[in-house]
């Protein structure tokens, strides 16, 4: 109701002068995992976030911004209600953040039926890239095939002939053993997915590696998930015969409890901490300077070029929202500098963006940190791409 | 056939585990005819324990040890203060008081602790790969065997050698005449529960290292407890044994061996999916059927 | 059996208000630009039709199932299935969740009135289980993700479910027909008979009466009730799970139930809006009640913890108040009446 009249005073307001029609907060509803053994990785976004809004004087072109930020306790049907709950009670202009596929998968609906702007700042599934894709979704992460893609092009420079793929069965999962297979040349000789979250236990998968016979495993375990994995994968003994390969599984969350078991496992982001760009550096300081004893991810990274992509709207809009097609226009352009030293969107409204290969090093303090080792591969755009309708 | 080996001393394992959750289930469901939702809650309050006093001892071993303590002590507190007033009410009052203790607990420890979970990590020793027989298995799993097979044998003997064992048997057969001897019931109603706390925290804190300790962790292996039960026969410590081995097994191998199995007729993607939801039916497909077929269970207390 | 209208207690006239108030809920969202109460409404007229139909087998029957959400879920998968197959049409969807639900309640009921009391609560929870997984192993349809579901059932031009307001009049009229029909059931002979095998099974089969056949007609028509609800559900959140399906979700319906009062047909419906309102209010209360005494930061923090208020409030109404709600307004009504005498 409110945003009807709202909607039919901007367009008298419109009229007489644009800049009249300006809200007077801009509301951002922010979605991530806040309680369970995730919750790190939340507070990492909403960390990256608040810097961002640090950053920008809390005020985007001008105006004062609200953030409200839900817990989607890492279930579809949760973040589906909280998101909702965000559009229709708090009336939010934006909704940002999840992690998961699966929750970013229940909560799609809504959103596009209310004409609201999603940015997405971690997940990004196949089915969102492509026939689902939407003028009212961006993505400031990246497509789920893309990261594996980059590794399975690294494993053929290791000439690694076969690999054994072990991921979580969702839609996260799926996308990324679908896309290691699809880059890496050798053999794939067998292919696990486990139950999520609530499967921690990879004794019989590590046992299947260990009979395949393959030269190398890959797999895909994000936040807690990935310290068992990585700690059972160190327990059964494999680390001397099957070295690993990882997307999402080793970062500086998890490192700290990782510890030794992390080093010489390589992985693929499309942002590490050293990347040598002015805005990072400062994203860097400050964030450990406002959080100390903690270390920013591209989880964070994401979402603080998220509240950019927000920001670079609502500035070229001068605040006036109401015009989606507008809104649409200014984000597609991706005016701002982001973290990982600039990208364009696809037509699909995910990026086309550089991928590196991380490695772990011990830092100048003794301390285990990622490092950026190479290029794999330079302005990446995912696979789907050609299956979204929008041009 | 090395994989055969190794995914049935998984089975075996994770069997013996569900063991020393659904004991103590048995015991109280069996002795004081209470449907117990809560035990999970112990068993999270097990994890929590041990993850708080490994962090604050610095030693996995004495961690445990005071968590266990520490379980037991809560378990007995919550016979006292709202189990005891349960007790000779119907079924109902039974799941909705217990299943109002879970969202307690839940909530606690949310307090307590913080919503995102602790981890307990294990000493050095503990980690290595242990080699048997010119294979390699994890050092950790083979201790959760032998401490379980330990505790197994234990309670075997607490039960079937010490004057308090055959009072708990007696209790299991038929409640009315140990109380009617004169037995003080309440403290032995005190002691059963506390035992099946302590059991169900030490399965809990042995699981957390494999596991992460998290809010709600007890929820999905607390029905696996109850299938257990059932399965076994109510009060039967026997037929729990048995029972968890079963579905410790059908678990372990179903996971590993469907997936190949449902390859041949399905895409990977289909069978890995369909695979695990496949075994855990089974679980609860044998259930049903030895319900149907033989309601008291495998090994019923009473004819023992 | 001529339909005569209840008595005038104060239980019934707090019952009948209740039930226009819900009818005027949407003219108060339109209003008070409040869209979101009207998404919460519609939840609770939708979940309080499940606590009616487990009502009629749990406070009627005396039938402890602890598996009634596994109707949400069979009634939602129906609908989900048949949309992802491109069937949008109601008159598909809707028979075929129904039979759905029948048949499944007819099975397992047939199998599961064979055990009795603690194995009755088992055999139920093992067969919700048994479906849970079911559906979490199907990747066609999603798995453990669950399905989105993109367009609502259709049924005619003029009838659109997609409008939050036709929507929500739709499990309105649906919840008052349940009520109405429910009512005359449990006092028709058939309900009769099943209260009777509720306090003395024994007895009634000594009578003469097959109450197996009773039960078992009981537990399909309860089944299909709560798969009614779960087409609703389905249509409501435009998406399907199986956590809809989990034991806890049942465990929350038996909540329902018993906080409104058990063996009453309109208690699961105080039940339903108590528990869920409280689910949202119970939080602001706590944010609010804390300030003046913790101030507004720690207020705030203590608010994400209602569950502690609600886990042993549980605890004290199984304890203290076993009527629940309808227990409480008869209580109230009758001190109101001695007090008119005396």
């Amino acid at each position: 109701m409110r945003r009807t009249l709202l909607a039919a005073g901007a367009a008298i307001i419109l009229a007489a002068g644009p800049a009249a029609a300006q809200n007077k907060t801009i509301k951002i509803g922010f979605v991530s995992t806040f309680s369970g053994p995730t919750a790190v990785i939340g507070n990492d976004m909403r960390n990256s976030f608040e810097l961002a809004l640090d950053h920008m004087g809390r005020k985007m072109g001008g105006i004062p911004v609200e953030v409200i930020y839900e817990d989607d306790q890492q279930k579809p049907d949760v973040g589906k209600q909280k998101t909702e709950k965000l559009i229709e009670s708090d009336k939010v202009d934006f909704v940002a953040g999840y992690i998961w596929s699966n929750v970013l998968l229940a909560s799609l609906k809504p959103v596009i039926d209310s004409k609201t702007f999603l940015i997405s700042a971690n997940a990004g599934p196949s089915q969102i890239a492509g026939e689902l894709c939407s003028p009212f979704f961006f993505s400031t992460s990246w497509q789920n095939d893309q990261t594996p893609q980059a590794v399975g092009l690294y494993m053929n420079q290791k000439n690694v002939k076969s690999v054994f793929l072990i991921g979580p069965n969702y839609a996260a999962g799926k996308d990324m053993l679908a896309g290691v297979a699809s880059t890496f040349k050798g053999k794939v000789v067998g292919q696990e997915l486990t139950t999520w979250p609530t499967q921690l236990d990879f004794s019989a998968e590590l046992a299947k590696a260990k009979a395949s016979g393959a030269d190398a495993i890959f797999v895909f375990y994000p936040g807690a998930a990935g310290v068992q994995f990585l700690n059972q994968y160190a327990a059964s003994g494999l680390k001397a015969t099957m070295p690993l390969y990882t997307a999402f599984t080793v970062d500086e969350l998890s490192l700290p409890l990782q510890k030794d078991n992390a080093i010489g496992v390589p992985g693929a982001q499309q942002w590490v901490h050293d990347l040598p760009n002015e805005q990072n550096k400062k994203f860097v300081e400050d964030y450990r300077k406002k959080y100390p004893g903690l270390r920013p991810t591209y989880y964070g990274a994401q979402s603080y070029d998220a509240a950019q992509l927000i920001n670079s709207a609502v500035v070229a809009t001068k605040g006036n929202l109401s015009d989606k097609t507008a809104v649409q226009k200014a984000m597609e352009k991706a005016d701002f500098k982001s973290l990982r030293g600039g990208f364009k969107f696809g037509n699909n409204h995910f990026p086309i963006q550089n991928f590196y290969l991380q490695d772990v090093v011990k830092d100048a303090s003794g301390e285990l940190s990622l490092k950026t080792v190479a290029t794999i591969v330079k302005d990446d755009q995912d696979r789907f791409a050609a299956k979204c309708p929008m041009k | 056939m090395t994989l055969f080996i190794e995914q049935c001393l998984n089975g075996l394992q994770f069997g013996l585990l569900l063991f020393m959750l659904a004991a103590g289930l048995t015991l109280v469901f069996g002795i004081m005819d209470l449907v117990n939702l809560a035990h999970g809650s112990l068993y999270m309050m097990g994890a929590y324990f041990a993850a708080t006093f490994t962090a604050l001892t610095g030693s996995f071993i004495a961690g445990a040890v005071v968590g266990l303590a520490a379980t037991l002590v809560v378990g007995m507190a919550v016979e006292v203060i709202a189990m005891r007033r349960l007790y000779g009410r119907d079924h109902l009052d039974h799941v909705l008081g217990t299943f109002g203790l879970i969202l307690f607990f839940n909530e606690l420890v949310r307090i307590i602790w913080g919503p995102a979970g602790l981890s307990l990590p294990l000493p050095g020793w503990l980690q290595q790969p242990l080699s048997i027989f010119g294979f390699q298995y994890s050092a950790y799993r083979f201790s959760i065997i032998v401490v379980s097979l330990a505790v197994a044998a234990g309670l075997y003997l607490l039960v079937m050698r010490t004057r308090t064992g055959m009072l708990i048997r007696a209790g299991a057969s038929n409640r009315e005449m140990v109380g009617a001897l004169g037995v003080n019931i309440k403290l032995l109603y005190t002691l059963v529960f506390g035992l099946g706390a302590a059991l169900a925290g030490l399965a809990g804190l042995m699981n957390a290292p494999i596991l992460t300790v998290q809010i709600g962790m007890g929820e999905n292996i607390l029905i696996l407890a109850f299938v257990i039960t059932v399965i076994g026969g109510i009060g039967s410590i026997r037929g729990a044994l048995v029972a968890a081995l079963f579905v410790g097994f059908i678990d372990t191998l179903g996971r590993s061996y469907f997936p190949d199995i449902l390859r041949e007729m399905l895409s990977p993607t289909a069978a890995s999916t369909l695979a695990p939801a496949l075994s855990s039916m089974l679980i609860y497909l044998l259930m049903a059927i030895v319900l149907i077929v033989k309601p008291e269970g495998l090994f019923s207390a009473g004819q023992r | 059996m001529p339909f005569r209208l209840p008595p005038l207690t104060l239980r019934n006239v707090v019952v009948a208000l209740v039930l226009i108030a819900l009818a005027l809920l949407p003219v108060y969202s339109q209003l008070a630009g409040d869209r979101f109460a009207l998404t919460l409404f519609t939840r609770i007229v939708i979940l309080a039709l499940s606590a009616l139909s487990l009502n009629l087998i749990l406070g009627f029957g005396g039938m402890m199932s602890f598996g009634h959400a596994v109707y949400l879920g069979i009634g939602g998968y129906a609908v989900g299935m048949l949309a992802k197959e491109g069937i949008y049409s109601g008159f598909i969807q809707w028979p075929v969740a129904i039979l759905a639900s029948a048949l499944f309640a007819l099975v397992t009921g047939a199998l599961s009135l064979r055990t009795r009391g603690v194995y009755f609560i088992m055999i139920t929870l093992a067969f919700a289980q048994m479906a849970y997984y079911i559906v979490s192993g199907i990747a066609r349809y999603g798995g453990d993700d669950g399905l989105t579901i993109y367009k609502r059932s259709q049924f005619f031009e003029a009838l659109n479910l997609s409008s939050k307001t036709q929507f929500y009049y739709v499990c309105l009229v649906i919840l008052y027909l349940a009520i109405y029909f429910l009512y005359r059931l449990v006092n028709s002979r058939f309900g009769m008979v099943l209260q009777g095998t509720r306090s003395n099974d024994a007895r009634m089969r000594a009578i003469g009466f097959s109450t197996y056949r009773y039960k078992l007609t009981a537990f399909v028509i309860a089944g299909v009730l709560c798969g009614i609800s779960g087409i609703l559900l389905a249509n409501q959140g435009d998406f399907v799970s199986p956590s809809m399906m989990y034991w806890t979700r049942s465990g929350d319906l038996i909540i329902m139930v018993v906080l409104g009062g058990m063996g009453t047909v309109a208690g699961p419906v105080m039940g339903a809006i108590a528990f869920l309102v409280l689910e949202e209010i119970l939080p602001i209360l706590i944010k609010l009640g804390g300030v003046p005494f913790v101030g507004a930061s720690a207020a705030a923090r203590a608010s994400e913890y209602w569950m502690i208020v609600m886990g042993p409030l549980l605890l004290l109404v199984v304890l203290f108040a076993r009527g629940g709600i309808d227990g409480l307004l008869n209580l109230i009504g009758d001190k109101f009446k001695q007090r008119g005498r005396s």
